[in-house]
C-alpha cells in the first residue's frame, strides 16, 4: 500500500538526513519561499552551478509561518524568502530567525532595507507606482498617493484587495506619515473612489484600465516589465502611463523582497553562502534583468525599462517602521470595509 | 446419514468459550479510526478556545457578518440551483421517454469531473472583457469600452452561485436518480390509475419518496460549497472560508482563524444532521426475490420532448462542454509553455496520491460501517458521525488541524529518541506525503462512508445471521458475503473519493512536502496570477483524469438499467 | 449411544435426551425486558414451536438460542454444555445451529448450489459435492442447481434456505416464521413437507411463528408465549382441548366463553344447560366460572334443547362456520358440515356436547 510505502520512505529519508552529516554529503540548502519558483529558481540554478550546493525549495502563498512554528527545531528550512516586508517582520517577531552579522552585507544592502538586529535582509525593492490611462488621464493630473482619495477620481480607480500585503504596506506607510486618523480618512476616501470591488492581482487592475473599467490603478513597478513579456498582456501595459508618486515630497513608497535565516537552520554555512550570492553583484544583476525588480545593491545596472523611467526619489522610511504599522493597517481595511 | 449425524453430534461448539466480554476488535478499531478522524477538528477547536486577544471582537464588528452573509447567500443559491437542476434532470431521465434520454442519463454526470475553481477560470476567460463573447458583442454593436455597455460581472456572488451549481448538481442528480429508480412500481401505477398526470404524480408520489435521497445530495453539494476556496478567492466573494484563511494567514492570527472555523462547524453540524435524519428515513431492504419490472414511463411528444432535451442539454453544455472547449483552446495555444517534464511529474503525483487515498478511505469506511452493523449502539453511531465531520471542514483548516499535532508528534518522538538513543528521527509525518494522505482520508471519509453505509443498509440483516450460523466469523462474513453484494457502492465510493482528491486544493497547498506539486496546486498557482492560459493544460488534465471514474460510473448506470432486478448490479 | 438405527421415535420415551435446555433466561430488547424467566427443554429429534402474537418475545428467544442476543439471567445449554450465560456467549458461528428466515436470506450473488454449499467449508471437495447433491435431491431442487435466487419462486427459495441450513448437519435447526412469506396454499404444503423432512431425518428444531396452523403442522410441542413468558407448553392437542387459562383458550382455535356457576366438583350450570366435567373442578361451590365452547362442541340436533338463529356464516369448503344467537341472546360459534346449508336468519336447534370441559374461574382475568 502506498501508505506504508510512504511511511517507509519517510523513515528512510529521515535516517538518511541524520546520516548525512556523518558522511561526505551532497551539500544543500533548504528554502521556504513565498516567492514563486520561476522568479528565484534561475538564481538558485546559477548558485548551484557556481558552488555545487543544491537548493531545494518549497513554495507556498500562505501558511509558511505556521509550518515553521510547528516544525520547531526539526525544521529542515534554512532560509525563508518573502515577497514583502510583512512576512519578514512576522517571522522575526515569532522568534523563528537568527541574526547574521550585517557587516557581511555592508556595501551591498542599505541600512533602511535590513533589520536593525540583522534578522532579515532585503534583496530587491519594489516601488508601488500609480498607472493611469493614456487616453483618459492627462499627465500630471495625479501626482501622489494622497490624490487617490480626491473625490474627483470617484469610480475611476482600481486596486487589488486592501488586505493584500502590498496594499497593507502602503497603508502602513500612510499611517507612519499621517497618523492613524489621517490614514483612515485617506483609505476611506480611496475606497469610495473604487470603480469596482477589489479583485484580481496588480496586473488585473491594469487590464481593467485598458478595458475602460477604470482610469487609474496602483501596482508594483515590476509588473510593467512582466506584462511587456507576455504578448497577450502587452496591450495592457501600453495603455497606461507610469507615475512615481510623491516625488515632490517624501518620495515613492518602497517595499522589499527579502530573506531571513531560520533559527534552527541545519545548513547554516551554506545558507549564508547563498545569501552572499544573492546580495552580490551577480545575483542582484539577475534580479534586475530577469524580474525587473530594483536591486538593493547600488551600482548594479538596471534593465532597459527601468532606465527609461529614470531615477526617482524613494521614501526613506525604514521598512521596520512600516512593519510596525501593519497590524493596524489590516484592521483599518476591515473597518472601512475596503473589500466590500 | 447416521454416521454423518453422529459425527456431527460428537463435535460440539468448534471454539472454546470466551470468558467475559470478548475483546471486540471491531468496536475498538472503529473508535480509534473515528478518533483519528476527529483529531484535526479537535485541534482546531482547541486553538479557538485558546483565545487570541481581542481579534474576535474586531472580527464580529467588522468582517464576520459579511463572511457569514456571503456564505449564507452562496449556500442558498447553490442549494436551490442544484436542487432544481439535479431533481428535474433525474426525473426526466428516469420517468420520461424522449429521444436521447439514454445518452443524457450518463452525460449529465460529466460536470462532476470539473472542480469549481477550474470552471471559474474557464468562464472568466470566456466571459471577460477580452474574451470571445464580449468581443463578439462589441463587434456586433460597435461598443468600444467597458463603460459603453452592461455585461454581468462573472466574478461575483451571482457568478459563483451559477458556476458552482453547474458542477455540483451531479450529486443531487445521482441520488435523486437512484431514488426514482427504486420507487415502488405499484404505487406509481396506482397513482396513474387514479388519474394523476405526470406533474401531480411527481409532486405527490415520486418527490416525497425521493426526498431523503435528495436532501442527502443537496447536503453534500452544500458541504462542498462551504469548503470551496479556489473559486471564492478568485471571485473575491468573501465567504467564511476565505475569511478564515485571510484572518489566519493574512492577519497572522491562527486562533482567530480557528474561531471562524468553529463557527463554520456549526453550519457543518447542521448539514450533517440534516443528511443523517434523511438517511434514516431512507432505510429500505433489498428484495432478493424481485424480478425485473419496468417503471411506468411518460412518453413525451414533439414540443415537450424538445423542452426535455433542452433541460438536459443545458447543464451538460454549461457545466462541461463549454469549459472543456475553452480550456482546450487555451491549452493548445499555451501548449509549449505548459507541457514540461515538471508538469508530467505533477500529474503522476496527483494520480498516485489520489488513488492511495481513495483505497485507504474505502478500507476505513468499510471497517467503520461494518463495525456499526455488527454492534449497533449509540457510541458507534456517534463515532461514525464524528468520522464524517471531516468532509465539511475546509481544507485549509483541516491542514492546520493536522500539521500542528503531526509536528508535535514528530518533535516529541524526536526529542525522546535523542534523549534515550541519541538518534534523531527528524520529521516523520509532517511535511511528508503522509500528512497529505491523512488530510485526504479525513476529508473524504464521509463520501466513502455514505456510499458503503447506504449499500450495506440494502442488505437484509437476516443475511448476516445466516452467514454466521453457517460458521463464518464476522470478518469472513464481510469479505465473502457483504463485499460482493455492495461491490457497486464500493466502486462508487472509490471513484468519487479519487475525483475529489484530484481536485483538492487548500490542504494540499499547505501540507505538501518539498518540491511536491499536484496538478491542482500547479493550476492554482498560475490562475491566481491571472495566467489563465498557462493554467489551462493542467486544468484540462484534471478534468480528463476526473472523467475516467465518471465514465465508469456512466457505464454502470447504462448497464444497471438492464439488471434492475439484480441487487448486485446496481451502483 | 444406542445403535445408529434405533432412533427414538417418541420424544417422551426414556431413551430421549435433552438437546437444548433453556433455564430461566431473561432478555432485554431495546432497553426493555422482552423475555421473563423463560425455561424450556427440547429433546433430540423433537420439533417444538413458540407461538404468540408479535412482540411477545419469541424471536428474541430464538436469537438468544442462536447466539445473537445476550441473556441477562439463567443459561442456555446445548448437550449439557453452556452456550449462553450472563456475561459470556459462544458466538453464533461456533454453535452449529442452522437458521431459516422469513425472507429466506439467500445469498443473491450465489447460485442455488453455491448457497447450499456455503456452510460446508470444512468438508473436502468430494464430500461437499456429495452433500450438496444429496440435499438437492432431497429437496427436489435438482433442476435448479445453477439458478440464482431471484429466478426461483417463493416455495423454491424456502427449500433452498432449508437445504442450506441443513447441509452442514447442524445440532439444532432454528426457524423464524419460515412460511410467513408464502401464499396460503403453498404454506400448508410446505409446512407438511418440512415437517416430514425433519421427522425423517431426526432433526431437532425450534420454530417461532404467529400462525397456529404452522405451529400445529410442525410442533410436537408448542409453547404459547405472551409478553415474554410461556403461558402453556403442551402438545397441540392439549393446547386446543386443555388450555390452562383464558388467554390460551382464546388464542388457540375458535370458541366462545359461556358464563356459568359451579354446582359441584363435576358439574357446571350455565344458561344453556348443565355440563358435566370428567376432571375434578377444585373450587368452592357456586364459584362464578366461564366455560369454553368450541365450534365443534355445538352439534346440530333437530331435537336439541337450544334454539338459535343464524346471524353470520363463513363458507370453508367442507364445513361452514356459523355464528348463532340463541333465544336467550347467547352467541355461539358452530361448525357444521356444509351440506346442511343454512342461510342467515334461519332457525336451528343445537345441543352442546363437550368432551373436555374447559372451565376457568370468571374473575381471574389475568393470564
Amino acid at each position: 500500500m502506498k501508505y506504508s510505502y510512504s511511511i517507509l520512505r519517510s523513515l528512510i529519508i529521515s535516517s538518511l538526513l541524520v546520516a548525512t552529516p556523518l558522511l561526505v554529503s551532497a551539500a544543500e540548502v533548504n528554502v521556504y519561499s513565498y516567492r514563486k519558483p520561476q522568479l528565484i529558481d534561475p538564481m538558485f540554478a546559477a548558485f548551484t552551478e557556481q558552488t555545487g550546493i543544491k537548493v531545494n525549495s518549497v513554495f507556498a502563498k500562505k501558511g509558511m509561518l505556521e509550518r515553521l512554528q510547528s516544525e520547531g527545531a526539526n525544521s529542515p528550512a534554512d532560509l525563508v524568502f518573502t515577497v514583502d516586508i510583512g512576512r519578514l517582520s512576522d517571522i522575526k517577531n515569532a522568534g523563528l530567525t537568527q541574526s547574521v552579522d550585517s557587516a557581511r552585507f555592508a556595501g551591498h544592502i542599505p541600512k533602511n532595507y535590513q533589520d536593525p538586529q540583522g534578522h532579515w535582509f532585503g534583496l530587491t525593492t519594489r516601488a508601488r507606482i500609480i498607472v493611469a490611462s493614456k487616453e483618459r488621464v492627462k499627465i500630471g493630473e495625479i501626482l501622489s498617493y494622497e490624490d487617490l482619495a480626491d473625490p474627483k477620481w470617484k469610480d475611476r480607480i482600481c486596486t487589488r484587495s486592501g488586505k493584500h500585503p502590498y496594499m497593507v504596506a502602503l497603508t502602513a506607510s500612510m499611517i507612519a506619515h499621517h497618523g492613524a486618523a489621517g490614514a483612515k480618512v485617506w483609505l476611506a476616501g480611496l475606497k469610495s473612489n473604487l470603480a469596482r470591488k477589489p479583485k484580481g492581482n496588480d496586473r488585473a487592475q491594469v487590464k481593467a484600465v485598458k478595458e475602460g473599467e477604470c482610469d487609474v490603478a496602483v501596482i508594483n513597478h515590476y509588473y510593467m516589465a512582466n506584462m511587456l513579456k507576455d504578448p497577450e498582456q502587452v496591450p495592457w501595459a501600453e495603455s497606461v502611463n507610469v507615475l512615481f508618486p510623491n516625488q515632490s515630497d517624501r518620495g515613492t513608497h518602497m517595499n522589499v523582497s527579502g530573506v531571513a535565516l531560520t533559527k534552527h537552520a541545519p545548513n547554516r554555512a551554506d545558507a549564508i553562502k547563498l545569501m552572499d550570492f544573492l546580495a552580490g553583484s551577480q545575483g542582484q544583476q539577475m534580479y534586475a534583468q530577469k524580474n525587473g525588480e530594483y536591486p538593493v545593491k547600488s551600482g548594479v545596472a538596471w534593465n532597459e525599462l527601468q532606465k527609461s523611467w529614470g531615477k526617482f526619489k524613494e521614501d526613506s522610511l525604514s521598512l521596520a517602521a512600516i512593519a510596525d504599522n501593519r497590524a493596524a493597517a489590516i484592521r483599518m481595511a476591515d473597518e472601512v470595509g475596503y473589500n466590500n | 446419514m447416521a454416521t454423518g449425524l453422529s459425527h456431527a453430534l460428537k463435535h460440539l461448539p468448534r471454539q472454546g468459550h470466551q470468558s467475559g466480554s470478548p475483546p471486540d476488535w471491531w468496536t475498538a478499531g472503529a473508535l480509534v479510526l473515528a478518533a483519528l478522524a476527529l483529531m484535526p477538528v479537535a485541534a482546531v477547536v482547541f486553538f479557538a478556545v485558546d483565545s487570541s486577544g481581542d481579534i474576535w471582537g474586531h472580527l464580529v464588528r467588522t468582517s464576520l457578518p459579511g463572511y457569514v452573509g456571503n456564505t449564507l447567500w452562496l449556500m442558498l443559491g447553490v442549494g436551490c440551483s442544484v436542487f432544481l437542476t439535479g431533481v428535474s434532470t433525474a426525473w426526466l431521465v428516469t420517468m420520461c421517454r424522449f429521444p436521447g434520454r439514454r445518452i443524457f442519463e450518463w452525460l449529465l454526470l460529466f460536470p462532476l469531473a470539473i472542480p469549481a475553481y477550474v470552471i471559474a477560470y474557464a468562464y472568466t476567460d470566456f466571459l471577460e472583457y477580452a474574451g470571445p463573447v464580449q468581443g463578439l458583442l462589441r463587434a456586433l454593436f460597435g461598443w468600444h469600452s467597458a463603460r459603453d455597455y452592461f455585461f454581468p460581472e462573472i466574478r461575483s456572488l451571482g457568478g459563483a452561485i451559477t458556476l458552482m451549481g453547474l458542477v455540483l448538481y451531479p450529486y443531487v442528480y445521482l441520488l435523486a436518480r437512484s431514488a426514482f429508480l427504486e420507487q415502488s412500481v405499484n404505487v406509481l401505477e396506482v397513482s396513474r390509475v387514479l388519474g394523476r398526470g405526470p406533474w401531480r404524480t411527481f409532486t405527490t408520489v415520486s418527490l416525497p419518496a425521493a426526498r431523503p435521497a435528495i436532501v442527502v445530495g443537496v447536503s453534500l453539494a452544500l458541504m462542498e460549497t462551504l469548503n470551496d476556496y479556489g473559486t471564492v478567492d478568485f471571485f473575491a466573494v468573501y465567504t467564511m472560508t476565505a475569511g478564515l484563511v485571510d484572518v489566519w494567514l493574512g492577519m497572522g492570527s491562527l486562533a482567530g482563524g480557528a474561531q471562524i472555523a468553529t463557527t463554520m462547524l456549526a453550519f457543518v453540524i447542521l448539514l450533517i444532521t440534516l443528511e443523517r435524519i434523511s438517511r434514516r428515513h431512507q432505510k429500505v431492504y433489498q428484495q432478493s426475490s424481485s424480478r425485473f419490472r419496468a417503471l411506468p414511463a411518460y412518453y413525451l411528444g414533439g414540443f415537450r420532448s424538445a423542452l426535455a432535451i433542452m433541460a438536459c442539454a443545458l447543464p451538460v453544455l454549461g457545466g462541461f462542454v463549454v469549459p472543456v472547449l475553452v480550456l482546450g483552446r487555451l491549452a493548445i495555444v499555451y501548449f509549449e509553455r505548459s507541457w514540461t517534464p515538471a508538469f508530467q511529474t505533477y500529474t503522476l503525483n496527483s494520480l498516485l496520491l489520489s488513488a492511495s487515498a481513495a483505497l485507504l478511505a474505502l478500507l476505513v469506511a468499510l471497517f467503520i460501517a461494518y463495525s456499526r452493523r455488527l454492534n449497533g449502539g449509540r457510541v458507534l453511531g456517534f463515532a461514525t458521525r464524528i468520522a464524517a465531520l471531516g468532509y465539511a471542514v475546509p481544507g485549509a483548516v483541516l491542514a492546520v488541524g493536522i500539521l500542528v499535532p503531526f509536528a508535535a508528534f514528530d518533535n516529541a518522538l524526536d526529542s525522546l529518541l535523542r534523549r534515550t538513543v541519541g538518534f534523531s528521527s527528524g520529521l516523520l509525518l509532517s511535511g511528508t506525503v503522509v500528512a497529505v494522505l491523512f488530510a485526504y482520508v479525513v476529508r473524504f471519509l464521509a463520501v466513502a462512508l455514505g456510499q458503503v453505509e447506504s449499500s450495506l443498509e440494502k442488505v437484509s440483516p437476516s443475511m448476516d445471521m445466516a452467514a454466521r450460523t453457517l460458521g463464518y466469523r464476522a470478518g469472513q462474513t464481510l469479505l465473502r458475503y457483504h463485499v460482493p453484494l455492495i461491490r457497486g457502492g464500493m466502486l462508487t465510493a472509490v471513484m468519487i473519493v479519487f475525483v475529489d482528491c484530484m481536485k483538492e486544493l487548500p490542504a494540499t497547498l499547505l501540507l505538501r512536502p518539498f518540491n511536491f506539486e499536484t496538478l491542482a496546486t500547479h493550476v492554482y498557482q498560475f490562475a491566481s496570477d491571472e495566467m489563465l492560459g498557462e493554467a489551462a493544460l493542467g486544468s484540462l488534465t484534471i478534468v480528463v483524469v476526473g472523467l475516467i471514474p465518471v465514465l465508469v460510473l456512466s457505464r454502470m448506470i447504462a448497464r444497471s438499467r438492464l439488471t434492475l432486478g439484480n441487487p448486485a448490479g446496481q451502483g | 449411544m444406542a445403535a445408529p438405527q434405533a432412533r427414538p421415535r417418541d420424544p417422551a420415551s426414556a431413551a430421549a435426551r435433552p438437546l437444548l435446555q433453556i433455564r430461566n433466561i431473561s432478555c432485554n430488547y431495546a432497553l426493555e425486558r422482552a423475555v421473563f424467566d423463560l425455561s424450556l427443554t427440547v429433546n433430540r429429534g423433537e420439533q417444538v414451536c413458540l407461538l404468540g402474537p408479535s412482540g411477545c418475545g419469541k424471536t428474541t428467544v430464538l436469537r438468544a438460542i442462536a447466539g445473537f442476543h445476550p441473556v441477562l439471567t439463567g443459561g442456555i445449554f446445548v448437550n449439557d454444555q453452556e452456550v449462553s450465560v450472563p456475561g459470556s456467549m459462544v458466538p453464533p458461528e461456533a454453535r452449529r445451529v442452522g437458521m431459516v428466515f422469513q425472507d429466506h436470506a439467500l445469498f443473491p450473488h450465489l447460485s442455488v448450489e453455491q448457497n447450499i454449499a456455503s456452510g460446508l467449508r470444512e468438508f473436502s471437495t468430494a464430500e461437499k459435492r456429495k452433500a450438496v447433491a444429496d440435499m438437492l435431491e432431497r429437496m427436489g431442487l435438482g433442476h435448479h442447481a445453477n439458478r440464482y435466487p431471484h429466478e426461483l419462486s417463493g416455495g423454491q427459495q424456502q427449500r433452498v434456505a432449508l437445504a442450506r441450513a441443513l447441509a452442514p448437519k447442524p445440532l439444532l435447526l432454528l426457524m423464524d416464521e419460515p412460511f410467513s412469506s408464502l401464499d396460503l396454499e403453498l404454506r400448508e404444503r410446505m409446512g407438511q413437507e418440512v415437517a416430514d423432512t425433519l421427522k425423517e431425518n431426526d432433526i431437532t428444531c425450534v420454530m417461532v411463528t404467529h400462525d397456529q396452523n404452522d405451529a400445529f403442522a410442525l410442533g410436537d410441542k408448542v409453547g404459547v408465549m405472551v409478553e415474554g413468558a410461556i403461558v402453556q407448553w403442551d402438545t397441540p392437542y392439549d393446547l386446543y382441548h386443555r388450555p390452562k387459562n383464558h388467554f390460551v383458550a382464546d388464542f388457540i382455535g375458535n370458541g366462545v366463553f359461556l358464563d356459568g356457576e359451579l354446582r359441584s366438583a363435576s358439574r357446571v350450570v350455565t344458561v344453556l344447560g348443565d355440563l358435566d366435567s370428567e376432571a375434578i373442578l377444585d373450587w368452592p361451590a357456586n364459584t362464578p366460572v366461564e366455560v369454553l365452547i368450541r365450534p365443534d362442541d355445538v352439534i346440530h340436533d333437530s331435537q336439541g334443547p337450544i334454539q338459535a338463529r343464524v346471524t353470520r356464516r363463513a363458507f370453508k369448503g367442507a364445513e361452514i362456520m356459523y355464528t348463532l344467537r340463541t333465544s336467550n341472546n347467547i352467541t355461539l360459534l358452530a361448525l357444521f358440515p356444509s351440506h346442511a346449508n343454512f342461510a342467515i336468519g334461519d332457525e336451528v336447534s343445537v345441543r352442546l356436547e363437550v368432551d373436555h370441559l374447559v372451565v376457568f374461574p370468571r374473575d381471574a382475568t389475568a393470564v
